[in-house]
């Protein structure tokens, strides 16, 4: 594995290594000092071209309890605001010569971009409405972990679809991992053409008892440039997660941060059937994973970058 | 399992006299309570930790805490291997600090398996003392470290393979040493 760019590029057996190393670097949060030497003198630069709270600092804690040095580069307050391109900004980084570059972008595609342009190892962190892998990989992990396994199970994804790279990259991720997914929402947050990644496709949630687990995706406003929905108040009547619709047995993840009221009802967001902070927990030791599993050891020499004319 | 270029010098019974033999010697060297605890590195270390506690608990007359290891993300390789190797859980759900220690390995030879170890442990707290037991000791030590208490010497060549197997994992208790693969014409 070279690049982490997006969850199509892992088969079955990739994904299951990196989620069986994950829960083997759950033991090093327990130690009286939380790191292991295992990237020592390696550097990692988070390069965040949006707003991002839980990745960013579990990407910065996983690289840090492997003891990589960690560089993070916002693009607000930066040379970005002065009107430098990615590219400029991407080969500027790159004379500090990191070993891996995480990157979060509003624009599909340029995690395999970047990956084109230096020969740091890429870490899609997001980009814009295509993929966001590492939240795939620790929501297999934390299903692996409260149900054994994902084999068979029913997993409904609800909400805004359209809009969410999460969405995209757990259809995928999920049904790798032998599980059945359908997605539902209001028809307008449902992209057209969906069934190809394989899932079905739900307008209501009349057939939600069935799942054995609800994934409630949050309804990305500030992705919105126009009216989806008639109103929040109407999505949450129609569509929310609430005490009502959720059975005792069923398994409730959410991507964070919550939109209390809208997607999810408090009672929900605080039950027992709720992983959601199992989730959070996860997203450092499944990035520990990912890291090591592209930093350890002799990295197979990058193309060199091919020289093209602005 | 005596085959081809392979000599078995320590049967079962041998195995078993060594490692009673090193119990009983860890026992005189750590007489005062409290009871030293044990640690095996992962992962035929390990077994041996567990019989070796089952040894000092008789002869203490109490409770051996045990725990295991795996160094791997303490290797001073990890960088210069062509992949990232398969590291396990470590087991150590003991406070280490003020303790002795008794590291327990299979095979000592380079000495750099035990360096990982040390620096692995004081992670976990810090011991009041080290110790290091092994079942075999082959030589060829590249670091300033020497083992404890051993099980056996082992005179060995650089490009010998010294082999220990155990029931839990082998089917059976020995070692073995594996002669250099010499090219012979067929």
């Amino acid at each position: 594995m070279n690049h982490l760019l997006s969850i199509e590029d892992l088969d079955r057996e990739e994904i299951e290594r990196i989620v069986a190393q994950a829960a083997r670097f759950a033991e090093v949060s327990d130690r009286e000092i939380k790191k292991v030497p295992a990237l020592r003198g390696r550097m990692v630069l988070n390069l965040f071209y949006e707003a991002s709270t839980r990745t960013r600092s579990s990407f910065e804690l996983a690289a840090k309890r492997l003891s990589a040095d960690v560089v993070n580069f916002a693009a607000s307050g930066s040379s970005v605001e002065k009107g430098e391109s990615l590219k400029d900004t991407v080969l500027t980084l790159s004379a500090h010569k990191p070993d891996a570059i995480v990157l979060r972008t509003p624009w599909a595609g340029a995690a395999e971009l970047v990956s084109k342009w230096c020969s740091a190892a890429i870490v899609n962190a997001g980009d814009g409405k295509h993929e966001h892998p590492t939240q795939a990989l620790l929501d297999v992990y934390t299903l692996q972990k409260r149900l054994g396994g994902i084999d068979e199970a029913s997993i409904w994804i609800v909400g805004d679809v359209a809009h969410s790279r999460v969405a995209r990259s757990n259809i995928i991720a999920f049904q790798k991992m032998g599980a059945k997914v359908t997605v539902a929402g209001p028809p307008t947050l449902i992209p057209r053409g969906i069934e190809a990644l394989g899932c079905e496709v739900r307008w209501t949630l009349d057939e939600l008892d069935g799942a054995d687990v609800v994934y409630a995706l949050r309804m990305q406003h500030e992705r919105m440039s126009e009216r989806w929905v008639p109103s929040l108040r109407e999505y949450a009547a129609w569509y929310q997660i609430n005490g009502r619709r959720l059975g005792p047995r069923q398994v409730l993840m959410h991507p964070g941060p919550v939109n209390r009221g809208v997607e999810l009802s408090g009672e929900v967001v605080d039950s027992p059937q709720a992983v959601i902070t199992a989730q959070v927990e996860a997203g450092v030791v499944v990035r520990m994973a990912v890291l090591y599993e592209l930093l350890a050891g002799t990295r197979e020499p990058q193309p060199a970058p091919e020289p093209q004319l602005a | 399992m005596d085959s081809g270029n392979e000599k078995v010098v320590l049967q079962a019974e041998d195995v078993r006299r060594a490692l009673v033999r090193v119990a009983h010697e860890i026992v005189e060297r750590n007489p005062e309570p409290p009871a030293p605890v044990l640690i095996g590195i992962h992962r035929r270390g390990a077994f041996l930790a567990r019989r070796l506690r089952t040894q000092l608990e008789e002869l203490l007359d109490a409770e051996v805490p045990l725990g295991d290891l795996d160094i791997g993300f303490y290797r001073d390789d990890l960088q210069r291997r062509p992949d990232a190797p398969v590291v396990h859980a470590s087991h150590i759900d003991f406070d280490v600090t003020g303790r002795t220690v008794v590291v327990v390995d299979d095979v000592m030879f380079t000495g750099r398996t035990a360096r990982a170890a040390i620096e692995a442990l004081f992670d976990y707290g810090r011991p009041a003392r080290v110790q290091l037991a092994v079942l075999a000791d082959r030589g060829h030590r590249e670091l300033p470290i020497r083992p404890d208490y051993v099980g056996k010497n082992l005179p060995t060549s650089r490009a010998e393979h010294v082999h220990v197997r155990v029931s839990e994992l082998d089917g059976v208790d020995e070692v073995a040493i594996e002669a250099a693969t010499v090219e012979t014409p067929a």
